[in-house]
């Protein structure tokens, strides 16, 4: 398999704000890569310069083999774009701004145009000061989701979407994975992401800390262990089994997490006591994101791009 | 009602801190207007056997009638502040109507008014600060014009009487413009039934001044523009006619209130226009797409400008009278420049006029650019395979060609109707030939403004002080005698001398050459730097 992003060392400041800071990405080719982190942590940024609308500091990015920066006008070509702060012409309607945004990328799919107003029950008269965050979403998705693009760049496509509008944006997803299309799919959603992703990179402070696929990344945290046992052991005693950590003994049962190579050795020391219930349980990504958050000390805070 | 309008204060305070410049320059421009003209006018009449001689001019013309508005009375101070009664409660009014709509429907638009109004504040406290604000926009000059005036040594009760036409007309479009912001969902919609009111009370009294029959001239009583001009500064001094712009305001506040008990926020009143739901072919292309979003503008300033051309040509005809006067005909020389009759004097002043106000709208055109990337809409288009010089010179384009476009229809428009109204006045050819040979100054202006928009686009409203300063000491540096090196600075001292004098070539060759750089220069800076 073939990689669709490479972006090595890439390094992108704003007067004083260091926006990215050695942020390495590997997005492959037919992949729904989730690219994780909060606000302010440099996702925009990255997407900005992969569409060569921002020039890099330092560093290297290409997509599908070319440099975004020098050959950005036959790149975005092959490029559909949702930007995370929709906003429309306010004299256009969203058919109309559907419309030019196709035939600006070279046309689009009249079909599935007209299937995708449907599924998003789009009002298409409307101009575009008229309508909702969530209704302004729907035109950018629209107008990227039909156009034949073999890559897309979603910075935070759900944003202000209702929760069935996210379902048929995940079912979207799901075909456009099935067309073997690749998204670089910026989110803060975690559900979204675990949902729709193969691979996940989660960013921090213009850094990637922690790239792979889900159950690499949960191989690498530690599952959540509950017991209800009829000969339950002291705090001090679990504490000394190996692998064992934030242990609490609480009546009849037992909560502690377990780092995922120790875990045989510690659910037979479970069984030796007679377990009575036993629930174990693979990190969320919530979790995983959260740890990756707690182990690396946060950096100084640092002031927004204006 | 002290919890409709909790949070007055604070929201004061805010619309004070984002108005704290505009207001108080416009402010202090309108009372430089109304005394500095006129002081300029006193000196100019220095007794009152001149004063009547120059008013004789005026009061038999009915063109200047229709402009400036009715005159009755035979005296120096009337003629003093003759144009400036009307000029000035056009503007007071327009100072209003911004003023009103900015606080309330702009913010309510935008959605700032949701934050806002989530805090603990009234539903009627940003109508509230919003009218406070226009209340001291139009008070505060009115008062400092009659005492201004009342220093010059005029007439104290005329005075007063001057402010109150400038309030009158104030006071009535603070009223028009609260009832207008409630109607319309959006500032554009809500400024259309604004400045339409003003503008049909304008031409309402045009029509009335104008006129010979009783009647009609009774027909500016509907008119707040009107009562404006019928207060009669210096004359008979109606200070009650401030009454009825009153009772505007105060109806018209009581009807946007009553509006705004009942309708949602963000709404308006008048339903929102539906659009198409696919697109024209002409939005097809980066070009297209900026000649489609600018055809509102391009339609309103051709109208504009071919109603303008209608009132200067007219003008040609009165202007042999009015400026029959060798102080004047040297003032007006020195100001345009132009040798020849008293008409192609005239004609040559207002075409400069006219340069730099479509200097304006070509330097807005171009400014558009710099605003899609500010808003982050420029970003869709980027993200097409549309290069961006492309993209870059759809502006600039759209900018020259509408200008060429603005100056020729002026220029059509006076050739026109000049000699249809004056024996004197320059032909169709010469007077579309001076009008034309304005275009290299207007286009290095809308070059400077693609170079600023495309280097660094938050300098780009420096464009506007180029166009001003320009402006300024081209037309007046040799008034206010500035060095030469000075006033060569700028584009418009090197105009030709149209009509009466000869093309000057070589300044328009230079002039379009260094557009044609600055335009090169800025789209090379743009494709360098980063565009969100």
């Amino acid at each position: 398999m073939t990689d669709a992003i490479t972006v090595s060392g890439l390094r992108k400041t704003f007067g004083r704000t260091v926006a990215l800071d050695g942020l390495d990405l590997t997005v492959r080719e037919g992949e729904v890569h989730g690219f994780l982190g909060p606000n302010g942590s440099g996702k925009t940024t990255t997407l900005r310069i992969l569409l060569g609308l921002l020039r890099a500091d330092g560093g290297s990015a290409t997509v599908l083999g070319r440099d975004p920066w020098a050959e950005s006008t036959s790149l975005h070509r092959s490029l559909a774009y949702v930007p995370g702060d929709v906003v429309l012409w306010p004299t256009l309607s969203g058919g109309e701004t559907i419309d030019l945004l196709g035939r600006l990328r070279g046309g689009l799919d009249e079909a599935r145009r007209r299937r995708l107003v449907e599924r998003f029950e789009l009002d298409e008269t409307k101009k575009g000061k008229a309508y909702s965050k969530g209704n302004r979403q729907k035109v950018a998705l629209i107008a990227a989701l039909a156009s034949d693009a073999p890559v897309l760049l979603l910075d935070e496509p759900t944003a202000g979407l209702d929760p069935l509008m996210e379902q048929t944006f995940q079912a979207e997803l799901h075909a456009l994975r099935e067309r073997g299309r690749t998204v670089l799919l910026s989110s803060h959603i975690l559900s979204e992401v675990e949902r729709a992703c193969e691979r996940v990179s989660i960013v921090r402070s213009g850094r990637v800390v922690d790239s792979g696929s889900l159950a690499e990344l949960r191989h690498l945290t530690r599952t959540s262990v509950q017991a209800e046992l009829r000969d339950l052991p002291t705090t001090a005693e679990v504490e000394a089994w190996p692998g064992a950590h934030d242990v609490v003994v609480d009546g009849t049962s037992l909560r502690l997490t377990a780092d995922p190579e120790q875990l045989g050795g510690i659910v037979s020391a479970l069984a030796s006591r007679g377990v009575l219930a036993l629930t174990s349980q693979p990190p969320t990504l919530e979790e995983l994101f959260l740890a990756r958050y707690r182990d690396v000390p946060e950096p100084e805070p640092e002031e927004q791009p204006v | 009602m002290t919890t409709r309008l909790s949070g007055l204060g604070q929201l004061l305070r805010l619309a004070w801190r984002r108005d704290r410049i505009i207001v108080p320059a416009s402010i202090l421009g309108l009372v430089l207007l109304s005394v500095g003209s006129a002081q300029a006018t006193l000196a100019l009449y220095p007794d009152e056997q001149s004063a009547v001689e120059g008013l004789a001019g005026i009061v038999s013309n009915p063109a200047v009638l229709a402009m400036y508005g009715p005159i009755n009375a035979a005296n120096a101070d009337a003629l003093a502040v003759f144009k400036t009664v009307m000029m000035g409660s056009v503007l007071v009014a327009i100072l209003a109507l911004v003023v009103v709509r900015r606080h309330t429907r702009t913010e309510e638009e935008e959605g700032r008014l949701e934050l806002v109004g989530a805090g603990a504040v009234g539903r009627w406290a940003p109508l509230a600060a919003g009218v406070l604000v226009a209340l001291v926009a139009v008070v505060v000059p009115a008062v400092l014009s009659s005492a201004g005036l009342a220093a010059l040594g005029m007439d104290p009760v005329g005075s007063v009487a001057f402010g109150v036409s400038w309030l009158t007309a104030g006071l009535a479009q603070i009223g028009v413009t609260a009832v207008a912001v409630q109607l319309a969902a959006t500032t554009r919609g809500a400024g259309g039934l604004a400045f339409g009111f003003l503008g049909v009370s304008y031409i309402l009294r045009a029509w009335a001044d104008a006129s010979d029959s009783d009647v009609v001239a009774s027909l500016g009583w509907l008119s707040p523009l009107g009562w404006a001009g019928r207060v009669e500064p210096y004359g008979k001094d109606r200070l009650w006619v401030v009454l009825l712009g009153l009772a505007v305001l105060v109806v018209g506040i009581g009807a946007a209130l009553a509006i705004l008990e009942r309708r949602d926020l963000g709404a308006g009143v008048l339903p929102g226009r539906v659009g198409r739901s696919r697109a024209r072919a002409i939005l097809s292309s980066p070009l297209g797409l900026v000649t489609r979003l600018a055809t509102g503008t391009l339609v309103g300033w051709v109208v504009g400008l071919v109603v303008g051309g209608m009132v200067i040509g007219s003008l040609l005809g009165a202007v042999g009278t009015l400026v029959d006067d060798p102080t004047m005909r040297d003032f007006l020389t020195q100001l345009g420049g132009s040798a020849g009759t008293v008409e192609a004097i005239f004609l040559s002043t207002e075409t400069k006029f006219i340069a730099a106000l479509v200097a304006a709208a070509g330097i807005a055109l171009v400014l558009r650019l710099g605003a899609s990337e500010r808003s982050g809409i420029g970003e869709s288009v980027l993200a097409t395979p549309t290069p961006r010089r492309e993209w870059y010179g759809a502006h600039v384009l759209v900018g020259v060609v509408a200008t060429t476009l603005f100056v020729t229809v002026a220029g059509l428009t006076v050739g026109i109707v000049g000699p249809m109204s004056s024996a004197g006045a320059p032909g169709l050819g010469s007077t579309l030939g001076a009008f034309l040979s304005t275009l290299p100054a207007i286009w290095l202006l809308v070059g400077t403004a693609a170079l600023l928009v495309g280097w660094r686009p938050r300098f780009a409203p420096f464009a506007w002080a180029v166009l001003l300063v320009g402006f300024v000491i081209g037309e007046l540096g040799p008034t206010l005698q500035l060095p030469d090196w000075v006033v060569d600075l700028s584009p418009f001292a090197h105009l030709s001398q149209l009509p009466g004098g000869d093309f000057a070539a070589l300044a328009g060759g230079v002039m379009t050459a260094v557009a044609v750089g600055f335009v090169a220069a800025g789209g090379v800076a743009y494709r360098q730097r980063d565009a969100a």
